[in-house]
């Protein structure tokens, strides 16, 4: 299943990080096809090789993700030997992203470290010496690995892991308890006992690749957004956060025109903290650019930080507004500023709608009143959930990618069992998962640990 | 006195039998030597064939022209297919045997074969010149020349027999162990282990009171093993279940300082799926009973099988427990039980065709490369004789994929990791087990043999293309032929199936969970005319293909990703630690195990996929 070379890889080849741009890779036989059907430009299937061509990237709801420039390179004459595309896309990790989601949800995998250069040798465009090179290329990425892998492990990922591997291996020795040894004389397991087993391994799961969101907010930061109407005090509330003067401040409603990007560190996470332009009918051209942007920005936003002013907003206002900027209510905090200019408002009046009140968090940015624990607000939004100081975070995507098709055969196996399909089939199901798990770890060989388990737990042998 | 012969094979048993017969089969000339000719084919332990994965592994060895399936349909007393109410790959035919009907109808059907001579002597030594075997040495010095060796020595190689604190040299209860051999091997550099297994008392059907006990009685309509015509087995004989209890194990622990495994007298490592009773009582203390069943050796003796019931201690400590099982107050013992210590040599000194690696043209089966169990032993037997006569013909080996047989589980299992216990085969250590089924085994593997050359396959083979076609035959009626709501909804119903609103295809209601043909043929009239025309047989292994055709369509893809790292060989001579960038325990366990190709290294435990990914980069294929 992991190790095969037919099926089509792809991955980013640029440093990870901001650049201006980001080349992104396909290699296989359905390399061509599959960028083809998401590129609006020339055929590429009818391009030849070693071309350039500009176009668009459209999602699959046909709408424009980027303008790229893809290159052609087709096998043999490519680096893999292979049919290879080279998307140059713009340098946003959300552009390159959402290209790498549109290409593995048509079945294409990411590509294992040193992929690239494994299929090259292996489709004899290198000789052994070149190979040898390449093969102490790899070293020195597993020197990498190895310290991601120590760092995860302190981390208790691995711990977790291991103990998830033994739920499972648990699991499936009551499974195969009752196909090899259905002639022995020992209690098998019900169905809903099962089931709520699964149940919990499956929860452990969800909260592993529900870690992940913050083990991706470490590395590359949480997009949280600033919006509200015209000086409402967004800007300076983007100050009081950074606790410099950033932004262009003035009492001028309208003063932002564009987005203003400022990354604030906090306990340890990166928030890259986007102040908008407030949201208001406008008044000129630049400025209708402005507003439409800053929905645009929300909609993609982790969290949405809603500033209002309340010596002049209606709760009806505020709550038009939350409508109309439509992110998720778990997600958004709602700020009331200024209340040093109206130290009477009652927070509660503006909870209407899907607002809870709890999540209106009264504040004057500009005297810098109750900052701090509006701080402490957005880091609890990232750390809600499963994940609290001290669990396992996951980081890398790999991981992810692994835990999720984990979490897929486990759900699959939950059905079957509810479906009353028999044991042998379930069992296949576990075994997958089981394999998933295993190309995180390593630990492929489950059978011995199967039967290992039956011998252990039952008495088995006339 | 001896022409110069093909295959010599060695031992007589499970293994030893399929060798010659294979071998014979193949073309080859074959000598059998057994230390006693009253004891070929002899069922050492339990009176029974098949079972979970094993009764898959008899069907297997049938498929491929070996002769233990067709011996177990004419001589059992009891069948049953086990398993019924899981899945199709679950199935598992099992047979209770008369066992000295079975001995008499093994050595009959060697007698029948004229390819093979016979010859009652022990082997001491393998005559070995310039690395390839030239034949064996016997006890008393005779020279006999061969092409080919296989050695199928089962627990004789220096056994020794443990009854409580007694220990005595011996292959069997009443029969000698076998000297030398281990000892020449070790000098030519092979690595011996020791093992032990053991078998329970048999005692005196007259002397029990069966009214004590459960009865278990085969099955109404019992099939068999062979893919050939044997008879159907008439006057079943059953078998009856009965538990120790509390007082039993009392008893039993009194006996415990005398028992050689307690007391660390045997050293070898015994299965833990086939623990003694006094291991099961010290493991499990807080379990109050223990099931045992109780079987027949044959139709036309007393003698009884305590099934459940091994044991190493003292002998009379074992018959006062005896005597406190329900339906055993007046039980008169045979013999007792014993435990069995004997050497195997690890199997990871051979190669995938059971040849050593040491030594050419010198093959290894059974017990002696530390398995345990009939089928185990037979379908090793088989491989290893037809892959004798293969070598001395400088043919590629006989290969079994792991996707393609039980068999080939096996011996990749034994051969890429070796054993620890004796290795006993369970379906949950095949990956592929949806196709490693008992119903199609035929399809499996007598085309494969069939091409080989195996003499005795064209009946079979013939069979497997008829019914090929009509499985296709009936895929195609089902997939092509529509059918009303009105004839179909009854049936659903009964089911709790979701009634059908309009015309379908018959496969697309079969592929229904609960649904069977069976039930759709009750349903259908003109189903049931179609499907009249073929055999039980067929019409089984069609609705299995139908049914289950998405898993099993799964199974195969991952099978096929996986051969091509089976493709990618790895040298013996890959020196391991010179490859930085592998893993310390992977560049250890490679060293060790030595596997013949990545996909061996992938199963290997500790071996992460990262290790694959520079081994393949290593491997200028």
């Amino acid at each position: 299943m992991l190790y095969s070379f037919d099926d089509t890889i792809i991955a980013i080849s640029t440093a990870p990080g901001v650049g201006a741009i980001a080349v992104i890779r396909l290699s296989g036989s359905r390399a061509i096809e599959l960028a083809d059907k998401y590129f609006k430009g020339k055929n590429l299937q009818k391009a030849a090789s070693h071309t350039l061509h500009f176009g668009q990237l459209m999602t699959k709801t046909d709408e424009i993700l980027d303008e790229v420039v893809v290159g052609l390179f087709k096998a043999p004459n490519s680096y893999t030997r292979e049919d290879v595309v080279e998307i140059s896309c713009h340098g946003s990790p959300y552009i390159q992203q959402q290209i790498i989601g549109l290409f593995l949800a048509d079945g294409v995998r990411l590509a294992t470290p040193g992929e690239y250069t494994m299929r090259a040798f292996l489709n004899g465009r290198m000789d052994l010496s070149q190979a040898e090179a390449v093969a102490d290329l790899i070293a020195a990425e597993s020197a990498t690995g190895h310290q991601i892998a120590m760092r995860q492990m302190r981390g208790g990922f691995s711990d977790e892991l291991s103990g998830l591997r033994e739920e499972l291996v648990n699991f499936a020795s009551l499974i195969e308890l009752e196909l090899d040894f259905g002639e022995e004389d020992v209690e098998f397991a019900n169905r809903s006992q099962l089931v709520e087993l699964l149940e919990k391994i499956i929860h452990t799961i969800d909260g592993m690749i529900y870690s992940f969101e913050l083990g991706n907010a470490i590395k590359n930061g949480v997009n949280t957004v600033i919006a509200g109407r015209p000086n409402a005090g967004k800007s300076t509330l983007l100050n009081a956060l950074l606790n410099e003067e950033r932004a262009i401040v003035s009492e001028i409603a309208g003063t932002t025109r564009d987005t203003i990007e400022e990354v604030l560190i906090l306990e340890g996470i990166r928030f890259r903290l986007i102040d908008t332009a407030g949201i208001r009918e406008a008044q000129d051209q630049i400025e209708a650019i402005g507003v439409r942007k800053t929905f645009e920005q929300a909609s993609k936003a982790s969290i949405l930080i809603y500033v209002f002013d309340v010596t002049e907003c209606s709760p009806e206002q505020v709550h038009e507004d939350l409508e109309k900027l439509n992110h998720p209510n778990e997600k958004t905090l709602v700020i009331a500023n200024k209340m040093d200019l109206n130290p009477y408002a009652k927070p509660e009046n503006y909870a209407i709608g899907s607002v809870s009140v709890d999540n209106i968090i009264t504040a004057s940015a500009i005297h810098k009143m109750n900052i701090p624990y509006l701080m402490s607000r957005i880091t609890s939004l990232v750390k809600s959930g499963e994940v609290t100081a001290g669990s396992t975070i996951i980081s890398n995507s790999r991981h992810l990618e692994s835990l999720t098709a984990a979490r897929e055969s486990l759900h699959k196996a939950k059905e079957n069992i509810q479906a009353g399909v028999t044991g042998d089939f379930i069992a296949m199901d576990i075994r997958n998962a089981l394999y998933h798990i295993g190309s995180i770890t390593g630990k492929i060989d489950v059978d011995q640990d199967i039967l290992g388990t039956i011998f252990g737990r039952f008495c088995i042998g006339k | 006195m001896f022409p110069e012969y093909d295959v010599i094979v060695v031992g007589a048993g499970h293994a030893g039998c399929e060798a010659a017969v294979a071998a014979a089969n193949m073309g080859s000339k074959v000598l059998l030597i057994t230390m006693n000719m009253q004891t070929i084919a002899q069922m050492s332990c339990n009176p029974a064939m098949g079972g979970v994965a094993k009764g898959q592994i008899v069907r297997e060895v049938d498929a491929m022209g070996g002769y233990s399936g067709i011996v177990t349909d004419h001589t059992m007393i009891q069948f049953r297919m086990l398993n019924l109410s899981k899945g199709p790959a679950m199935w598992s035919p099992r047979a209770q045997s008369d066992r000295m009907a079975f001995a008499l109808k093994w050595r009959k059907m060697l007698e029948d074969n004229h390819s093979i001579d016979f010859w009652q002597e022990m082997v001491s030594s393998i005559i070995v010149k310039n690395g390839v075997v030239k034949g064996v040495r016997t006890s008393m010095g005779i020279e006999i020349m061969s092409k080919a060796v296989v050695l199928t020595n089962g627990t004789f190689l220096n056994g020794v027999i443990h009854i409580g604190e007694k220990r005595f040299g011996g292959g069997r209860a009443g029969e000698k162990s076998a000297t030398g051999i281990t000892e020449q091997l070790t000098e030519l550099g092979f690595e011996a282990g020791r093992m032990k297994t053991g078998t329970p008392a048999r005692i005196d059907g007259r002397s029990l009171d069966y009214s004590a006990m459960e009865v278990q009685h085969g099955d109404e309509n019992p099939t068999g093993f062979s893919f050939t015509d044997t008879p159907r087995l008439e006057n079943q004989i059953p078998c009856h279940i009965t538990y120790t209890n509390e007082k039993v194990h009392e008893i039993l622990r009194t006996g415990f300082e005398f028992s050689p495994m307690f007391a660390g007298r045997i050293q070898g490592r015994g299965p833990r799926y086939c623990p003694s009773i006094e291991d099961k009582i010290d493991r499990f203390a807080d379990k109050e009973r223990h099931q045992l069943f109780i079987e027949p050796e044959g139709r036309d003796t007393c003698e009884i099988y305590v099934n459940g019931f091994s044991s190493s201690l003292p002998e009379d400590v074992q018959y006062k427990a005896m005597t406190y099982i329900p339906g055993f107050k007046n039980v008169k013992m045979f013999r007792p039980g014993y435990a069995i210590e004997y050497d195997y040599f690890p199997p990871t000194q051979l190669q995938m065709s059971l040849e050593t690696r040491l030594v050419k043209n010198l093959f290894f089966a059974g017990q002696i490369n530390g398995t345990t169990g009939y089928e185990e032993a037979a379908c090793q037997g088989l491989i290893a004789g037809v892959n004798a006569h293969l070598a001395i013909h400088d043919l590629e080996p006989l290969v079994l994929a792991r996707s393609e047989a039980y068999a080939g589980v096996l011996i990749d299992d034994l051969v890429t990791k070796g054993t620890e216990e004796p290795y006993r085969m369970f379906t949950s250590r095949a990956e592929y087990r949806i196709l490693l089924r008992q119903d199609n085994a035929d399809i499996r593997l007598t085309p494969l043999l069939h091409k080989l050359g195996m003499h005795n396959l064209d009946e079979r083979m013939a069979r497997v293309e008829e019914k090929l076609k009509n499985i296709s035959l009936i895929r195609k009626h089902f997939t092509e032929t529509g059918v009303s709501p009105d004839l179909m909804n009854g049936y659903l119903r009964e089911l709790g199936s979701a009634p059908l609103n309009q015309q379908v295809k018959l496969a697309s209601v079969l592929s229904r969970p609960m649904v069977s043909m069976h039930g759709m043929m009750d349903a259908v009239p003109a189903l049931k005319h179609y499907l009249s025309a073929f055999d039980d047989e067929t019409l089984n292994l069609a609705e299995i293909e139908m049914k289950y055709e998405g898993y099993i369509q799964k199974e195969r893809e991952m099978a096929e990703k996986m051969s091509r790292l089976e493709d990618v060989r790895l040298l013996d001579s890959f020196d391991y630690h010179k490859i930085s960038s592998l893993s310390f325990e992977a560049r250890e366990k490679l060293s060790r195990l030595r596997p013949r190709t990545i996909g061996q290294a992938s199963r290997i435990s500790g071996v992460t996929p990262s290790d694959i990914s520079v081994l393949l980069i290593h491997t200028g294929r």
